[in-house]
């Protein structure tokens, strides 16, 4: 993906409005490819994104593990996951790295109640806006992958933004760019899916992993972070990668129904007004209260989250 | 190495041992990813952990640290045995068909011919070949074979071959024999035919010291046997040497299952199965193979084992040493080590009276069967030598004071890094310039090193971190009271770091690579060749002003730079390269052109012993020509698409990125692989032409028989390496580690090397199983960490924060130990304390029967850094346990493979 222009919004979290600026631009859907089996877990991914964010160190301590830290952090996106598995009695050290998924069907942006603190660019990036963030952590338990973090501090939630800045300049994320095995590769989901599926093939005929494949989940539509495993019909061995990932039923009720009920149930307000208005007359000397949706109620949320 | 980085991409088979290039070499590692997925090469690990590049391996071995000559041992059994070998390759460019001389003695008992054990060193008599030309059978007896025994027969480039393959297989075609060329064209360009079959590698200091005499000159006219079936030939000998390596005996010796063994010594021998030539294999190493009593012999059993296969000079093939930092390659070419000036010069010793009897010691004369050619280009020895004379001494190295050989430093014993640490112990070394490395941590036995430093009068540490060597009395141990009675003078002076600094990296593929400064120094930091400078020429006023002893070598130190006081790298480099200092014609290799007085030489070739060129390392010459630096150069065209790249920075020697780059071809000068093709023969233009330069003679057709290695006086690659080559046998043979949990399998009474150092001083304390010292211990790096030098940096420290120990499950469940808890290591030499990591990736093993652990230790921190500085470690640097046994040929301490024992701390 080299296509120097300003990405195109596609999405926006708890926006019923139009999508500002849709249709100026197009932009093709992009793809981060992991490629596990030739991980060597070096970090370089894991700095890179570090460097790149600005981000503040974090106190560390040894954890009887080359992980750096258990899981992902507000200000650590990146993390490889170290796995010590017997196979077939072979041994195998895997390494995974974690990261935002970037998934067609994000659920976090389901699950989040802010207007425009989560945004979908049409190339498939997922990306946080802070400044709108209420920090309610809805999108914390809509992601089936554990990423996005809050910092109590801001009291705002962070996630890898897929270099969003660097790729809407026609740059590679920082992580591949500094990936020195060339595990990691960005490119359209098209290039990447197939890149990884000859792949898989090589692992297939050539190593001996009947079972390789390419971790694309279709239960959220895909991701524009794809893997090839040695053995895709396990991925939880990969450090807790879901086999079926689902967005939370509770958030895409929120979508599908609450929210349009409440919309719904809005107009019926406003109808129920005008027609008061016309049949009864105006009430004096206040008008009625209009019926709000569930901001209220994500507001009280937000207050009891820590 | 002898291929480089990029090369790895084309190969179909690794074996990486002894290295860990995934954790340690993460971005050159991309090659050997690139191999697998570009050609489906296989990559084989062997290691005492499973480590990161285990990882991506296809198979993977865990070895028992210090026991790799017995696993390439017996890969070499395995590969003789079941004729996975390269005839042709073996016959036509190794000595397996030399005969060695009558008397030399297999080690069966541990020992080879002529051991003294008086002095622990070896009389060299017998390893020698035997004089006399060609002792076989006379080949296809039958066949009518007027002649065949003459010289001239033998000169025909595929004639050897052939013979050989009459043994066992059917007669290959062989090419039209184009007339001899005659015995003369050896002696071309750039050999001096002079000396009287001298042998370059004898020791200096055993002849100062009136040890064992001077080895014996190898014959100019060797004794061979093309079928290969005398008892004698080098060949017959290998086979018998390491027919002792049976899979069984690799298992005992080892500890990996003899079904693993096989199945990975079939693996990596596949490339010649059914005499298949097309297919190279590669063997990539690093200090894990390096780091023993027998480093030097475990890379000789992984060159013979190529030079089996023929996989030494071919593109995806070659013996690859990774080097770990930066720049050691280029300290090394340097003379960055005790016994050998920049470009590999040997150092005069006391006996060398004068410059003749010097280069007649050190420069070689050929010795191979006579109806071969050998380029032997050590005979340019005297250009070498005089060019680097005139570099360091200007015009007070003239004729008449023998190009001021006087002045050169002679060497009466080995001023090893362990040695120096021994003497500074014994009080006999009173100061120390430690520039750039931290050699308390270095170690071995950094206690020793510790209290070396409390004896020496002065140290003068050049450093950008506060370190533990510049700060020795803070050890942990030593009290306020002790620190009081500490006398060392101690100099701090603030050191740039390589970000800072322009100049050259040589890297692992020894390319010169050129950088440019990123940022100043900070504050008063300055570079390291204006503190040298400054220092020198405060010495030479001194010398100037109140003479001394011998002033002379000072004084007249050449320094010539712009700015004396802080010499430029540019100006340092271009010197280096060379120059001529008279106009220079050479019409027998470089018809029609001249280079002038004061140019920049455009390679070694036009080195001269006369004082007409000056040169600082004439490996280095063509590096900074007439039209710049080479080595900034940054053209990515690689035509070839073997990744040769000939316009990016430049290789040494020539710009050539396949070192020994003949081998590539068969005798008669034809690729083994048409689509890995580097150089070859073009009879139209009767010259060798190809992708890369060629290593070799341009000129020399390929009936000659010219050998490929052209850097031996044998012109062949070394299956035998006779003489003073190797001190401790010119065969590998397995011995255990200086300490060892088992006594060696293969002679009980021999067990260690009889002629590795093991060091003596009260402090040199070796511990044995019986006194509960047995746990095999390894030291290693860590990706996250470099040296310990980001113990300084949050970044690294926040990618792993503490020191750890690896231990294998099985013992710490024994030991009631889980991950996470403090652990006590000992040695008998320290004591080490870190939090245990449990794993699964250090497995138990039987090693001759007994069930036996490895631990592994990462050596990246001391007592001062972040963490350390705040209390938050354990304050002991790794090396307070290893010990100090050195290896007799490179001096190099074994830090890997001790014994320790553990218990919960």
């Amino acid at each position: 993906m080299s296509n120097p222009q300003t990405m195109q919004i596609q999405e926006i979290s708890a926006h019923s409005g139009p999508v500002p600026g849709q249709g100026t631009q197009r932009a093709a859907k992009v793809c981060k490819y992991i490629d596990v089996t030739t991980c060597i877990g070096c970090k370089a991914c894991e700095v890179a994104c570090v460097e790149w964010n600005d981000h503040p160190f974090r106190e560390t301590s040894f954890d009887n593990t080359y992980q750096t830290m258990a899981s992902t952090e507000w200000n650590y996106w990146n993390l490889i996951k170290f796995v010590e598995h017997e196979r077939d009695g072979n041994f195998m050290w895997l390494m995974r790295k974690d990261q935002c998924m970037h998934c067609e069907d994000p659920g976090c942006l389901r699950a989040c109640p802010a207007d425009g603190a989560i945004i979908k660019y049409q190339n498939g990036i997922v990306d946080f806006q802070q400044e709108n963030c209420i920090g309610c952590g809805y999108c914390i338990s809509g992601c089936p992958f554990d990423i996005p973090k809050f910092n109590p501090q801001t009291k705002k939630v962070f996630k890898c933004t897929l270099c969003s800045d660097r790729v809407g300049q026609g740059l590679e994320p920082a992580c591949i760019k500094a990936c020195p095995t060339g595990c990691l590769h960005f490119g359209t989901k098209q290039e990447m899916v197939q890149i990884a599926r000859a792949r898989v093939s090589q692992l297939q005929t050539e190593s001996g992993f009947a079972n390789a494949g390419v971790y694309d989940p279709p239960s959220i539509g895909g991701t524009h972070v794809i893997y090839v495993l040695h053995d895709v019909t396990q991925p939880e061995l990969y450090g807790g990668l879901p086999a079926n990932p689902v967005i939370p039923p509770s958030y895409t009720v929120w979508k599908w129904l609450a929210k349009p009920m409440g919309l719904i149930m809005a107009g019926l307000g406003v109808l129920a007004v005008f027609f008061h208005r016309v049949t009864v007359g105006p009430k004096l000397p206040q008008p009625e209260p209009v019926i709000t949706e569930h901001p209220d109620e994500a507001e009280s949320d937000r207050r009891e989250t820590p | 190495m002898t291929n480089g980085w990029i090369d790895i991409k084309n190969t179909d088979m690794m074996l990486i041992m002894g290295g860990n290039p995934a954790e340690n070499h993460p971005c050159g590692f991309k090659w050997p990813i690139e191999a697998k997925l570009r050609r489906n090469a296989k990559m084989i690990v062997v290691d005492p952990r499973f480590t990161r590049t285990a990882a991506t391996a296809d198979l993977f071995l865990q070895i028992r640290a210090g026991s790799d000559i017995a696993f390439l041992g017996g890969l070499i059994n395995y590969a003789i045995q079941n004729n996975r070998i390269a005839k042709d390759y073996l016959i036509n460019f190794t000595n397996a068909a030399f005969l060695v001389k009558e008397g030399f003695k297999l080690p069966d008992d541990g020992l080879f011919s002529g051991f003294d054990a008086a002095n622990a060193t070896y009389d060299l008599e017998t390893w020698n070949y035997e004089q006399g030309g060609n002792v076989g059978p006379p080949p296809a007896a039958p066949a009518p074979s007027s002649g065949e025994t003459t010289g001239d027969q033998l000169k025909t480039g595929q004639e050897p071959a052939r013979r050989f393959e009459r043994q066992s297989e059917p007669v290959r075609s062989s090419p039209s024999t184009p007339p001899d060329k005659g015995p003369s064209s050896a002696g071309g360009v750039m050999s001096s035919q002079t000396g009287g079959g001298h042998q370059a590698a004898g020791g200096p200091g055993a002849a100062a010291q009136g040890g064992p005499k001077p080895p014996p000159p190898l014959p100019p006219n060797t004794a061979y046997d093309l079928s290969l079936q005398h008892e004698r030939t080098v060949f017959q000998l290998l086979k018998k040497q390491f027919s002792r390596y049976t899979p069984e005996m690799v298992e005992r010796i080892t500890g990996i299952p003899q079904d693993k063994f096989l199945k990975a010594a079939d693996l990596f021998t596949s490339i010649r199965k059914d005499g298949d030539m097309k297919k190279a294999a590669t063997i990539i190493y690093a200090v894990g193979w390096t780091q023993h009593t027998t480093g030097t012999q475990i890379i000789r059993a992984a060159a013979i084992l190529q030079l089996l296969l023929g996989n030494v000079g071919r593109a995806g093939g070659g013996v690859n040493a990774l080097r770990g930092h930066c720049n050691i390659q280029g300290a090394t070419d340097m003379g960055g080590v005790f016994d050998i000036f920049p470009g590999y010069l040997k150092i005069p010793a006391p006996s060398d009276v004068d410059l003749a009897t010097f280069l007649k010691r050190t420069t070689p004369t050929p010795s191979k069967p006579d109806v071969w050619d050998s380029y032997n280009y050590w005979s340019n020895t005297p250009k070498f030598m005089v060019s680097f004379m005139k570099s360091l001494y200007g015009d007070a190295a003239k004729k008449e004071n023998d190009w001021a050989y006087h002045y050169l430093p002679k060497i009466d014993r080995k001023y090893s890094w362990t040695e120096m640490w021994d003497f500074m112990y014994q009080g006999k070394v009173k100061g120390l310039f430690a520039f750039g490395m931290n050699g308390v941590a270095i170690g071995p036995n950094s206690r020793k090193n510790i209290e070396a430093l409390k004896k020496a009068d002065w140290l003068v540490v050049c450093e950008l971190y506060p370190e533990e060597t510049a700060e020795f009395w803070r050890a942990p141990g030593t009290t306020s009271e002790q620190m009081k009675q500490i006398n060392t003078t101690v100099y701090r002076l603030p050191g740039a770091g390589f970000a800072e600094k322009d100049g050259t990296f040589v890297n692992s593929a020894r390319w010169l690579q050129w950088k440019h400064a990123a940022v100043p120094p900070p504050g008063q930091a300055r570079l390291d060749q204006e503190i040298l400078a400054r220092i020198f020429l405060k010495v030479r006023d001194l010398y100037k002003a109140e003479g001394g002893k011998f002033p002379d070598p000072i004084v007249n130190l050449w320094w010539p730079y712009t700015t004396p006081e802080n010499p430029s790298l540019s100006e340092l480099a271009k010197e280096i390269n060379g120059r001529a200092l008279a106009d220079l014609t050479d019409e027998q290799m470089f018809p029609g052109q001249t280079v002038k007085a004061g140019q920049q030489l455009p390679g070694f070739a036009w080195l001269r012993d006369d004082g007409t060129t000056a040169c600082g390392n004439w490996l280095y010459s063509g590096s900074w020509t007439e039209a710049g630096s080479q080595a900034q150069r940054r053209n990515t065209d690689d035509p070839s698409g073997l990744g040769i790249y000939p316009n990016w920075a430049w290789s040494w020697p020539a710009n050539r990125r396949v070192m020994y780059n003949r081998a590539s071809c068969d005798p008669s000068g034809k690729p083994w692989d048409a689509e890995r093709r580097q150089i070859w023969w073009n009879e139209a233009q009767q010259k060798w032409v190809g992708n890369d330069v060629p290593d070799f003679k341009t000129d020399s057709n390929p009936q000659d028989h010219m050998g490929p290695f052209i850097m031996n006086p044998e012109g062949v690659g070394r299956l035998f390496a006779p003489l003073a080559a190797f001190v401790d046998g010119p065969f590998p043979e397995h011995y255990e580690p200086s300490e060892s949990p088992i006594a060696n399998p293969l002679h009980p009474s021999q067990s260690i090397s009889p002629v590795a150092k093991k060091y003596d001083a009260d402090l040199d304390k070796f511990g044995t199983p019986e006194q509960g010292y047995d746990v095999v211990c390894t030291t290693y790096r860590l990706t996250e960490h470099y040296h310990y030098w980001t113990k300084n940096n949050p970044m690294n420290v926040q990618l792993v924060p503490e020191p750890f120990v690896e231990i294998p499950a099985q013992l710490a469940d024994k030991i009631g130990l889980t991950g996470g808890e403090r652990v006590k290591v000992s040695s008998a030499r320290g004591e080490y304390v870190a939090k245990a990591m449990v794993t699964k990736r250090i497995k138990p093993m039987m090693i001759d029967g007994k069930e036996t652990f490895q631990i592994g230790i990462p050596i990246h921190w001391g007592y001062r850094g972040i963490k350390e500085d705040q209390g938050k470690t354990a304050r002991n640097p790794v090396n307070l346990l290893s010990p100090a046994a050195i290896d007799p040929n490179a001096f190099t301490p074994e830090f890997k493979g001790f014994l320790v024992k553990i218990e919960k701390a």
